[in-house]
């Protein structure tokens, strides 16, 4: 019987047949189609790539603009163009990493058209725990404190999926009241003195926990890594298009290929040579801060999970289109719980980021903003709030545009209202952006 | 022209020997609602079967029953000659029974080639192995003459409504599959489109394929079908090659469950 093997009489390869287009394929319908799937050549793409963000679909393009847009503002009114100093930019990095990694636990729960409350305290938890393991008396290696402190976030989110799938309740409220619940919990684990400090400078491992954040990469070693890593990604890209163009399969142009290589080296290059400028006033300060590769392999490892693995394919598929993806034979509930316990994993690292930025974790942690400000990272970011849609890369984008706001406004001594305003207005900008895209990608799905 | 109640195990299609899907005295009851009453059904292959039947006529019941989402109360099921039992999804996979229902059940998000790999994706040791489905894919879109997406990287939210049922379609033939049901697949197109989803069927007809239709459209079912089965009340009362129909007895069987002019014979099966 017809089977693939049947069907394969007389293959019509199908970039030729774009000469024949049905009539029935709509100048609207050929228009969305992502550049980088059919342009045959750097000046195609453009076209094809300029058609589709009058379309409304523009990927990371808004973000990348709103980012440039704020950051050019601030260094125009900032005092002394402080904005972009070498010394400002470096903060900006350390400030925007909590955001960028909450915002990158968000995204799972967001692909399935979901939300997490509470990944503000449940990563308070994870960090406090860690904190609490390094403390005189026990001061437990360093490591072994992080994973006790992450598994613990990993049995929240567990418990998270299998509340939201066996007993079929809407994660909001699900997680509003894991909001108040891990809020409550989080007090109790604080005690009595109200925070867990790291600022011991005789205990190694809290040494080690706060150095996290708060010491650099030699610049020498900064230059090493990014060679490093601009040689392993650059080939990597290279022999997967490279590969693809000579079999035949859809891929991007050879220009677009050494473009992305080379803005991937320039873009490294610029980050290591600020970050290497001496900032110091008194002493030398100068290297990366070590938690900017600890957001890169984050964002490297969730990217690869999503958009290389199975288990990704199939949160994208559970996201757009929940009962194709069951009747494909996806297991729906897994996929759901699966994607709470990675939100409430990275929501973990998060809280152990924050642990280290500010040398402890106490009462004053807000984890109502810090939430807010994760899901408005995300949506900036361009993932959307309806499921379906939504990338490692926009949660770093998306922070790294709140990070500007929260910083850039400090820097101005405008207090913390009108950080809630600039961030309350850019939210609303992106989830506007976000529901017109939306709209226009189902005005093309009915034509 | 054959009615339900009267065929035995001798009136199989003369042509091709045991059709390839056999059901023989399908009942199921919801409640107090008798869905489907001993309903007999033959799919020989490399025919297009049309299902007809008015609203509640027990057509979607009697496809889910075959697709393995409903399983009967009584009746036999005889896949190439041998009984089977289908009691799930998985078993009518298993069997090369593949359905495209007429929510298609596609992700809009996911490109063509996620789309037709869903739950099924190929990979390496890791990872997805996005070249070796794309290869698949395109391959099996050629065979089928579906040349009219640009890209099979574009995702489905692009596609017209004829592009995304011949995707559903490429999508359910990927898997070796002998018969295709297809329910209602011309309801949402415009003219081009639905000429281009007969055409597919047409096609899959040609690879050798069983194919049932189901479907509201007696334009689309006189110009696709082979044979004709006209459900009504839940009783098969009318099942027989194209030729022993026209337009006004398929209605007459559909709304009143015989007809009086005289085309077809009660009794007579005629050879495919």
């Amino acid at each position: 019987m017809a089977g693939i093997e049947d069907l394969k009489g007389e293959p019509v390869p199908l970039e030729e047949s774009a000469a024949e287009l049905a009539p029935d394929l709509t100048a609207a319908a050929v228009d969305v189609v992502p550049p980088a799937l059919v342009a045959q050549s750097m000046g195609q793409y453009m076209r094809a790539w300029w058609v589709r963000v009058r379309g409304g679909d523009a990927g990371v393009l808004p973000v990348v603009l709103a980012l440039v847009g704020v950051s050019l503002v601030l260094q125009i009114v900032s005092p002394r163009g402080l904005f972009l100093s070498p010394g400002n930019i470096v903060n900006l990095f350390i400030q925007s990493s909590v955001f960028i990694v909450l915002a990158m636990s968000e995204t799972f729960v967001l692909l399935l058209g979901d939300i997490d409350l509470s990944v503000g305290y449940v990563g308070a938890i994870g960090g406090i725990i860690a904190g609490n393991f390094v403390q005189p008396g026990l001061d437990w290696p360093w490591w072994i404190a992080i994973v006790i402190g992450l598994a613990v976030t990993c049995v929240i989110g567990w418990i998270y999926g299998l509340i939201i799938t066996k007993l079929r309740l809407p994660a909001f409220v699900v997680t509003l009241a894991g909001f108040l619940f891990y809020f409550g919990v989080m007090i109790i684990l604080l005690g009595a003195s109200g925070s867990v400090p790291i600022s011991s400078t005789v205990l190694v491992n809290q040494e080690f926990l706060y150095g996290i954040v708060n010491t650099n990469i030699d610049p020498t070693l900064g230059w090493i890594g990014l060679v490093v890593i601009v040689l392993v990604l650059g080939a990597t890209i290279w022999l997967r298009d490279t590969g693809r163009r000579k079999s035949g399969l859809v891929a991007p142009p050879v220009g677009l290929t050494v473009a992305k290589i080379a803005f991937l080296a320039g873009a490294g290059i610029v980050v290591v040579a600020i970050c290497n400028v001496n900032r110091g006033t008194f002493l030398p300060i100068a290297g990366v801060p070590w938690v900017v590769p600890i957001v890169l392999a984050v964002l490297g490892v969730w990217t690869i999970l999503l958009e290389r693995t199975q288990f990704g394919r199939h949160m994208y598929a559970v996201g757009g289109n929940a009962e194709a993806a069951r009747r494909a034979g996806i297991s729906v509930d897994n996929v759901r719980t699966v994607a709470f316990i990675l939100c409430a994993l990275t929501a973990g690292i998060g809280g152990v980021i924050y642990l280290s930025w500010q040398g402890g974790i106490s009462t004053n942690i807000n984890g109502g903003q810090l939430v807010l400000y994760a899901v408005a990272a995300a949506v900036i970011g361009g993932t959307s709030l309806f499921g379906g849609r939504g990338r490692a890369i926009h949660g770093v984008l998306g922070g790294l545009v709140i990070g500007a706001i929260y910083n850039g406004l400090y820097l101005l001594g405008l207090a913390i209202q009108w950080q809630l305003i600039a961030t309350g207005l850019v939210l609303l900008a992106a989830v506007a952006v976000d529901s017109l895209y939306r709209r226009g990608a189902g005005g093309v799905a009915r034509a | 022209m054959t009615v339900s109640a009267s065929v035995g195990e001798s009136a199989g299609p003369a042509a091709s020997g045991e059709p390839l899907l056999k059901l023989r005295g399908i009942s199921k009851h919801f409640g107090a609602v008798q869905a489907l009453y001993q309903v007999d059904l033959d799919l020989p292959a490399a025919t297009v079967t049309a299902l007809c039947g008015d609203n509640g006529a027990g057509k979607s019941c009697l496809t889910k029953t075959i697709a393995g989402i409903y399983q009967a109360d009584e009746g036999e099921i005889f896949f190439e000659g041998s009984q089977v039992h289908i009691r799930s999804p998985k078993d009518s996979a298993a069997l090369g029974i593949e359905t495209v229902y007429q929510d298609l059940a596609l992700a809009d998000n996911l490109d063509i080639v996620q789309n037709m790999f869903l739950g099924r994706e190929r990979k390496g040791r890791f990872f997805l192995d996005e070249d070796d489905m794309e290869k698949a894919a395109a391959e099996t879109l050629a065979g089928l003459r579906v040349t009219t997406v640009r890209s099979i990287r574009q995702p489905v939210a692009t596609l017209s409504g004829g592009q995304r049922q011949a995707v559903a379609v490429a999508k359910a033939v990927m898997w070796n599959s002998k018969l295709v049901l297809l329910d209602e697949p011309t309801a949402a197109l415009g003219v081009a489109q639905t000429q281009m989803v007969l055409e597919l069927i047409r096609r899959l007809k040609d690879h050798g394929l069983a194919v049932m239709v189901i479907s509201h459209n007696l334009n689309d079912v006189f110009e696709v079908a082979d044979r004709i089965a006209v459900l009504r009340l839940g009783r098969m009362v009318a099942q027989d090659n194209i030729s022993a129909f026209d337009r006004e007895t398929v209605v007459d069987f559909m709304t009143s469950g015989g007809s009086n002019r005289g085309v077809a014979a009660v009794g007579t099966q005629a050879a495919l």
